[in-house]
């Protein structure tokens, strides 16, 4: 068989884990990627990576794992994929050891694990408080080799702008536009895989790197793939507000023993050092005895807002509560959490240990993305090496990492991204080559008129996005839609300003046309990319408020008071018969993957039923 | 600093009461070949505002000081955080990490420049590929067998962990290159980032075995003989990496390395392989 070349698109951890599976099956591969590798969002992530390794005798169990991650995400996650990512973690995090990952340690010399949210086990392996940063290096090192080989071409700086797909609707390849030169260039491949993050940035501030727009995801969607619950958006409980972002407090920080508190006393002024802790409310840790801070980030989340918003209690009556590791000795929390408490000392100028950090939600991760299938093995984990995993509905077109919509449901555990995205690449690499080897005839025979085409295509829309000079400026337009999503789509949803925030995204499509492109440069001309860019960011907004709005009730990270079930009468919600009836129609009901595609006339949803071949569904209650 | 004799508008571009106002210096430059000079901006102060999301107002209001139209600037910028090593230009004449140059702390007006030891892109962003060839040069990963499922790899001490993972942070901004007095656009040496990256892979267990591949990737033009000992590197990375350190350790090792193959090479390469066919 002639060589064959694949695409992968994004560096960070589902790219490149992709792309090292690719190389070591013996192809060749293209990365596009808007910045070098080494500085895709992965690097982000702080507290670690979920492997239930049982190095602690609490009996941890990979079983146990697919529970609480199915559980955490209140069973709207897709089975087959979770079961085969728990089973799969021990070794992924013993791979990533191989791979020269500096783990922290135990005193024995073993890799340690620390708590997270959402599971009572010690289970997440973690290298100071910048795991993701480590993880990353390790792959792109691994990358770097196979570059060094000849193996791998990067395209760094090289924004994707869509697929190119041949008479039959097959994706063979992409265009692609060199942020630098401005070059348009179509690249074909026998399939393209889609690794290109989430979309924080259609929410303004988020804790995501400012180049999570989630351009690539939204274009896609706008070619056909289909996008899938996308309203499942997690705000991550802990995050210091600043102008430019939102920074991400770890979780492993209250894994670490940190605890969430305000005041007792509405609006106490006082150095919070200097309340006695009979006059604090550890807010959490009343309501939630077993877990105490470490219930899942949703739950966190709403209560924080409720104390804030609703009692008002939130310190100097304004958003924010005490998150405190005054207690922690300072060498315990340089050993393993130093990373944080950096970010915090150099961007709030507080020392946080000394000082209790002032924390607030923020919006983070997107659980939904592009629809994958999966193909069940025997074990009822993924069949190794199948087409169908981690494919769209797209043929030759794959997504992996926050990009894809499959493993996390209606919230994600903490320290399950990472493992998420890994797995995702492992197994949709050689998913891709089992695709293009039963496909027989590669890229090469597609006609070379078809990507001419499809570039001429983007040339020519560019040319007319260059032309662009009417009077709205496109960094105001992505403000508004950033504060009007976070205000209506993010922790607490009404159906009405739902409504409204639709309107707001017509109107703000509508102004769109009216942009002021700003630069008319031919080399690195940001604002051009940006332009473009938006029009994608708009669509996913709607997708998500679209799905937000049709979802009549509460599950996960999607919260809407007027649809929320009852407090059952019992502490046990099971032994209300009463509730439990309730419960159950609800759940059959709404426990369904929200299916997004895109018409000319907007999105047009539907539902579908989730197998429960793993774990059959029951009230996620942590109380 | 007193804010009073520094702050406010000059030109009353954007009017409004009582509002305080920053004001940038800012280099721009369409291309390596365009010529460069600085533009003033003034931005609206905001509490807590670092130089990024003073850049970012400028994206929404592309205006000069003067009350002219102009082009957004452009920079690099991704995780605003200092991890992800994009941002990094020359603040008020010292490199360093735009994200966590907070305005506050900074003498105004705020002087922005692009990192002069690195080929011009545009305005702030300049071309660090010398950066990554290096490590390629220098073998900056383990030689891994494969991904499979193999189990664990070997045990280390804290100790240990705790050194490698400092070494481990460097996000290859290219502040240690920018403040080097050795390096030029026109030289090829490697600079600090590439040298502590082969100590944190040779301190590895499984990284020794390679360590002297990598040794050698820090000889010949370019390598670690090219260090002036000046310094400066250290003191301007924004992790705290112990880089001179790292230089003095691999410059110990490559000393050793050249009089092993010196005196040994052939002999050991023999046994290597199991002698000559």
């Amino acid at each position: 068989m002639a060589e064959q070349r694949f695409t992968v698109v994004g560096g960070g951890l589902a790219g490149l884990m992709a792309v090292i599976k690719l190389c070591e099956a013996g192809h060749k591969v293209d990365v596009l990627s808007i910045v070098p590798v080494k500085r895709s969002h992965s690097v982000c992530a702080q507290g670690g990576i979920n492997g239930a390794v049982n190095t602690k005798g609490e009996g941890d169990h990979p079983d146990i794992h697919v529970k609480d991650t199915l559980r955490g995400g209140d069973f709207l996650a897709e089975q087959t994929s979770v079961k085969g990512m728990c089973y799969a973690a021990p070794g992924i995090i013993y791979l990533l050891d191989r791979m020269g990952v500096p783990f922290n340690r135990t005193p024995e010399g073993l890799l340690d694990f620390r708590r997270f949210g959402g599971t009572l086990h010690h289970r997440t392996a973690f290298a100071g408080a910048t795991t993701g940063q480590q993880l990353l290096y390790a792959l792109d090192e691994q990358v770097r080799r196979f570059e060094a080989d000849g193996k791998v071409t990067k395209f760094e700086y090289w924004e994707w702008l869509g697929m190119v797909k041949d008479g039959s609707g097959r994706c063979v390849g992409s265009v692609a536009m060199d942020l630098r030169t401005m070059e348009v260039r179509a690249i074909p491949a026998e399939a393209v895989m889609l690794a290109t993050g989430g979309p924080g940035i259609v929410f303004g501030r988020s804790t995501n790197s400012i180049i999570n727009t989630g351009t690539a995801a939204g274009r896609a969607y706008l070619e056909g793939a289909i996008y899938a619950n996308g309203e499942f958006i997690q705000v991550h409980p802990t995050s210091i507000p600043g102008e430019d972002k939102l920074r991400l407090m770890s979780e492993s920080v209250r894994g670490e023993g940190g605890r969430v508190w305000v005041p007792k006393k509405k609006g106490d002024s006082r150095d919070p050092l200097s309340i006695p802790e009979e006059e604090r409310w550890y807010f959490l840790e009343e309501k939630y005895p077993k877990y105490k801070n470490l219930v899942p980030r949703d739950v966190a989340t709403r209560e924080i807002f409720h104390v804030c918003r609703e009692l008002g209690m939130g310190i100097g009556g304004r958003d924010g509560v005490y998150l405190d590791v005054t207690h922690i000795p300072a060498a315990t929390l340089d050993a393993k959490i130093k990373g944080v408490m950096e970010i915090y000392e150099k961007f709030v100028g507080d020392d946080p240990r000394r000082h209790p950090m002032v924390i607030f939600p923020g919006m983070h991760y997107s659980m939904g993305g592009l629809w994958v299938s999966f193909e069940a093995g025997p074990n009822l984990e993924p069949l190794a090496g199948s087409p169908k995993n981690q494919a769209t509905n797209i043929p030759g077109l794959f997504a992996a990492g926050e990009a894809d919509y499959a493993y996390h449901g209606a919230n994600r555990l903490g320290a399950n991204s990472l493992l998420s995205c890994i797995y995702g690449g492992m197994i949709g690499g050689p998913a891709m080559v089992s695709y293009a080897k039963n496909l027989g005839k590669g890229a090469a025979a597609v006609p070379s008129t078809v990507f001419e085409d499809a570039r001429k295509q983007w040339v020519e829309r560019f040319a007319s996005i260059d032309k662009m000079n009417g009077t709205e400026n496109p960094y105001l337009l992505a403000r508004e839609l950033g504060e009007v999503m976070t205000e209506n789509v993010t922790v607490v949803r009404r159906n009405d300003r739902l409504r409204k925030t639709l309107e707001k995204l017509a109107e703000l499509k509508d102004r769109w046309s009216r942009i002021n492109v700003l630069d008319h440069g031919h080399s690195s001309n940001r604002p051009l990319s940006f332009v473009n860019q938006l029009w994608n960011m708009f669509a996913l907004g709607e997708v998500i408020t679209r799905s937000a709005l049709l979802r009549d009730e509460s599950r996960g990270a999607h919260y809407k008071p007027e649809f929320q079930l009852p407090e059952p009468k019992t502490k046990d919600p099971t032994q209300d018969p009463e509730w439990m009836k309730a419960w159950k129609e609800r759940h059959q009901k709404w426990a369904k993957t929200t299916i997004a595609r895109w018409t000319p006339q907007g999105s047009e949803i539907s539902y579908e039923d989730i197998p429960t071949p793993v774990l059959d569904p029951e009230p996620r209650w942590y109380a | 600093m007193d804010e009073g004799t520094k702050v406010g508008p000059t030109t009353e571009t954007r009017p409004v009461a009582g509002e305080k106002w920053v004001t940038f210096r800012i280099w721009r430059q369409e291309s390596a070949a365009a010529p460069g000079g600085f533009e003033e901006f003034r931005v609206p102060y905001r509490k807590g505002a670092n130089v990024i999301s003073c850049l970012m107002e400028i994206q929404r209001n592309p205006v000069n000081a003067a009350g002219k139209s102009t082009t957004p600037v452009t920079w690099d910028a991704a995780c605003l955080e200092e991890v992800c090593g994009s941002c990094a230009m020359n603040v008020n004449g010292k490199v360093r990490m735009a994200c966590s140059a907070l305005v506050d702390k900074l003498e105004w007006p705020v002087t922005l420049e692009p990192m002069r030891k690195f080929p011009m892109v545009r305005d702030l962003a300049v071309d660090r590929t010398r950066m990554f060839e290096s490590l390629k040069r220098v073998k900056a990963w383990i030689e891994l067998d494969g991904t499979y499922n193999i189990g664990p790899g070997p045990r280390q001490s804290q100790s240990e962990q705790a050194q490698r993972y400092v070494l481990s942070t460097c996000i290859t901004c290219g502040s240690c290159l920018e403040a080097c007095p050795q390096i030029t656009q026109d030289n090829d040496f490697m600079g600090a980032a590439p040298i502590s990256q082969v100590r944190l892979f040779n301190l590895h267990p499984t990284g020794a075995m390679h360590a002297d591949d990598r040794l050698h990737g820090l000889m010949g033009p370019g390598g670690i003989q090219d260090c002036g000992k000046a310094q400066n590197c250290v003191q301007v990375c924004p992790k705290e990496i112990p880089l001179t350190t790292s230089i003095a350790a691999m410059n110990r090792e490559v000393t050793k390395l050249v009089v092993k193959d010196l005196f040994f090479k052939d002999k050991e390469s023999e046994t290597a392989v199991g002698g000559p066919a």
